[in-house]
């Protein structure tokens, strides 16, 4: 049982470094789980050719958007449809700010959209507000 | 029908049929008169005569008292059955002698009635004096006839008159049949004329010329007519034919411009789509390598500081401010595309409250600092609330940026009247601009200030002025170097 793995779905080898730092530096240190495109990340969820799903669900998803293979919308959309995984937390982490990704990120059923500043220190900001809330305070259903 | 509605053919026979019926009647009704009254004077006349003669004849029976003379003599008058009776009298006045010779005394008038004739009671009355030659009277004779005479005459001239009516009336008949003939015929040829022309439209045909003077005129008049239809039929078809071929150029040159229009409008629409996916992208790509310079940056800062000597943590620190810089520039440049994309979402909006808002951030964001914010009231206007919100940002922010420096910093924001037109302003009393440069202020990029003095990216009010224009509004600015900016705008409903 690992109650607080973090899913982080990046495609930009310097993004998960930072990500990945910005966590640490705030002494969060669940397990990460990091593919750099959506349809690892789905096979990671829902399993594949030759691998079982993950046993346990992650406590957080962290989405990027633009993404190779599967986009980030689309992931999200097909962990929506599924049964098991309909209530996982997602957590949209991208460059964009363009209505139509917030608005259709939303829609789709994205608990949070977090725009990722240029700056670093507001980065790690962003992501140590993030690892407070969705790992510490959020309450969650007991796993099925 | 009445008769003032009769087809012109009947009215004329009619009308002649009349004229001529009145004027015989007139005739017959004069001749008859006349007629009358010389019967009657010739029947009185004959009477007086023959009362004359009769009187004469009696002379001596009665000159003797011969009573049996007398009425052989009277008798003689049996030879006109008119006779109705005849009376003899004495020259006391007795009767002596009468015709026939038994009447009965009431038939026999008492006295003869002074001498000559007379008409009485549907008789001609004759009576004469009977008397010898040249000297006293004997007696008085009365006669008596009927009318039979006088009514013989006139029965036989009425028969006249009467046939002289019946033929002449045929013959009237006759004539204006013939007569009208030549005038209705023409007419009604002429009418036969109109109705095919009008049927079949062809104005070429013409009407045969009339007999008389006035049908010669009116067939004249028609065969005119119809000149100038056929004048006017024939404009009118070219007047036509011209209006089709320039409606035709018309609708082939608004069919280009249309063309035209759809290419152009598909082009924009291409061009937008492009712009689109450039601004997404930028949105997306552009921005993910700032943050990984900015982000190892401070990560040789944090983890390498001991490692690096002051020079190159100030070059670090520089890298990292030039790319938040840059950063921002992006955004800007971002939200100025997304003006100018964006669709207005036209609705009411309390300029007021965005502005109280706006500058509630700004104090959040600067609490140390006092400005005194004046925020006119109940400023209400019609347009998009999300791109008016960026206007108050950009020229209440800009505001808050250029009185940093001075003593005690007010901002105002308002509306007011100029020439019938609604103006709103944000005025400050910060450091102002130079009027030299006032095209300068809406340029992107443009700044008349340097960073290290005031930071900025150039782009807000150009972005401004994009919004502004989007409403078809207009934007203008006054100022001058150290005497604060008013930044002025309208907004047409």
């Amino acid at each position: 049982m690992n109650p607080g793995l973090i899913l982080l779905v990046e495609d930009s080898p310097d993004d998960v470094a930072l990500t990945l730092r910005a966590l640490k530096s705030h002494h969060i240190r669940n397990e990460v789980v990091v593919v750099d495109d959506g349809a690892k990340a789905l096979e990671f969820l829902f399993g594949g050719e030759g691998r079982p799903a993950a046993p346990s669900l992650p406590a957080v998803v962290l989405l990027d958007l633009k993404l190779p293979k599967v986009d980030g919308l689309e992931v999200l959309r097909r962990i929506r449809s599924e049964e098991r995984t309909r209530i996982v937390p997602v957590v949209i982490l991208t460059s964009s700010d363009e209505q139509r990704d917030m608005v259709e990120g939303y829609s789709l059923g994205a608990n949070s959209y977090v725009r990722k500043p240029v700056d670093f220190v507001e980065f790690t900001e962003a992501a140590k507000q993030l690892g407070l809330y969705w790992l510490l305070l959020n309450q969650a259903p007991a796993a099925r | 029908m009445t008769p003032s509605r009769w087809p012109i053919r009947r009215q004329l026979m009619a009308m002649t049929l009349a004229v001529s019926a009145v004027v015989l009647l007139l005739t017959a009704a004069s001749y008859g008169g006349f007629e009358v009254y010389s019967a009657r004077r010739t029947a009185l006349r004959r009477m007086t005569t023959r009362a004359q003669i009769l009187a004469a004849n009696c002379t001596a029976a009665l000159a003797f008292a011969n009573r049996g003379d007398a009425e052989e003599i009277l008798s003689a008058l049996k030879t006109d059955p008119r006779t109705q009776v005849a009376v003899l009298y004495d020259r006391a006045g007795r009767v002596f002698a009468t015709y026939p010779a038994t009447v009965p005394a009431e038939v026999a008038p008492e006295a003869p009635g002074r001498d000559g004739s007379r008409f009485e009671r549907g008789l001609v009355i004759g009576v004469a004096p009977v008397a010898e030659e040249g000297s006293r009277r004997l007696g008085t004779l009365y006669i008596a006839t009927d009318l039979q005479e006088v009514w013989g005459t006139l029965r036989l001239s009425g028969l006249i008159g009467v046939a002289v009516l019946a033929v002449t009336l045929v013959l009237a008949y006759l004539m204006s049949r013939i007569l009208q003939g030549r005038i209705s015929v023409p007419i009604l040829a002429l009418a036969d004329t109109a109705r095919a022309i009008s049927e079949r439209q062809d104005y070429a045909v013409r009407a045969a010329p009339g007999t008389t003077a006035e049908l010669a005129a009116l067939t004249g008049a028609f065969n005119q007519m119809l000149e100038r239809i056929a004048e006017q039929e024939v404009a009118l078809r070219r007047y036509s034919t011209e209006l089709e071929g320039l409606v035709r150029d018309r609708t082939l040159a608004l069919e280009e411009r249309n063309a035209e229009l759809h290419e152009r409008e598909a082009r924009l629409v291409a061009a937008n789509a492009e712009l689109d996916a450039f601004a997404y992208s930028v949105s997306h790509d552009l921005r993910a390598p700032l943050r990984s310079i900015d982000g190892f940056s401070q990560i040789l800062l944090e983890d390498y500081g001991g490692v690096v000597d002051d020079a190159g943590k100030d070059a670090l620190r520089r890298v990292r401010a030039a790319t938040q810089r840059m950063g921002m520039l992006i955004d800007d440049l971002l939200r100025l595309s997304r003006v100018t994309r964006a669709e207005l979402r036209i609705e009411t909006v309390d300029l007021s409250e965005l502005a109280r808002d706006v500058g509630g951030d700004l104090r959040r964001g600067a609490p140390d600092r006092v400005v005194d914010l004046r925020i006119a009231d109940g400023v209400v206007v019609q347009g998009d609330a999300r791109l008016l919100r960026v206007v108050l940002e950009n020229l209440i922010g800009n505001s808050w940026k250029y009185t940093g420096k001075v003593a005690d910093p007010r901002i105002e924001f308002g509306a007011g009247n100029v020439d019938g037109e609604r103006v709103f302003y944000v005025r400050d009393n910060g450091a102002g601009f130079d009027m030299r440069y006032v095209d300068k202020l809406f340029g992107v990029f443009q700044r008349l200030h340097a960073a290290t003095e005031f930071e900025g990216t150039g782009v807000g009010l150009a972005t401004v002025r994009r919004i502004i224009t989007r409403h078809n509004g207009r934007i203008w600015a006054d100022g001058k170097v150290g005497g604060g900016a008013t930044l002025s705008f309208t907004l047409p409903a």
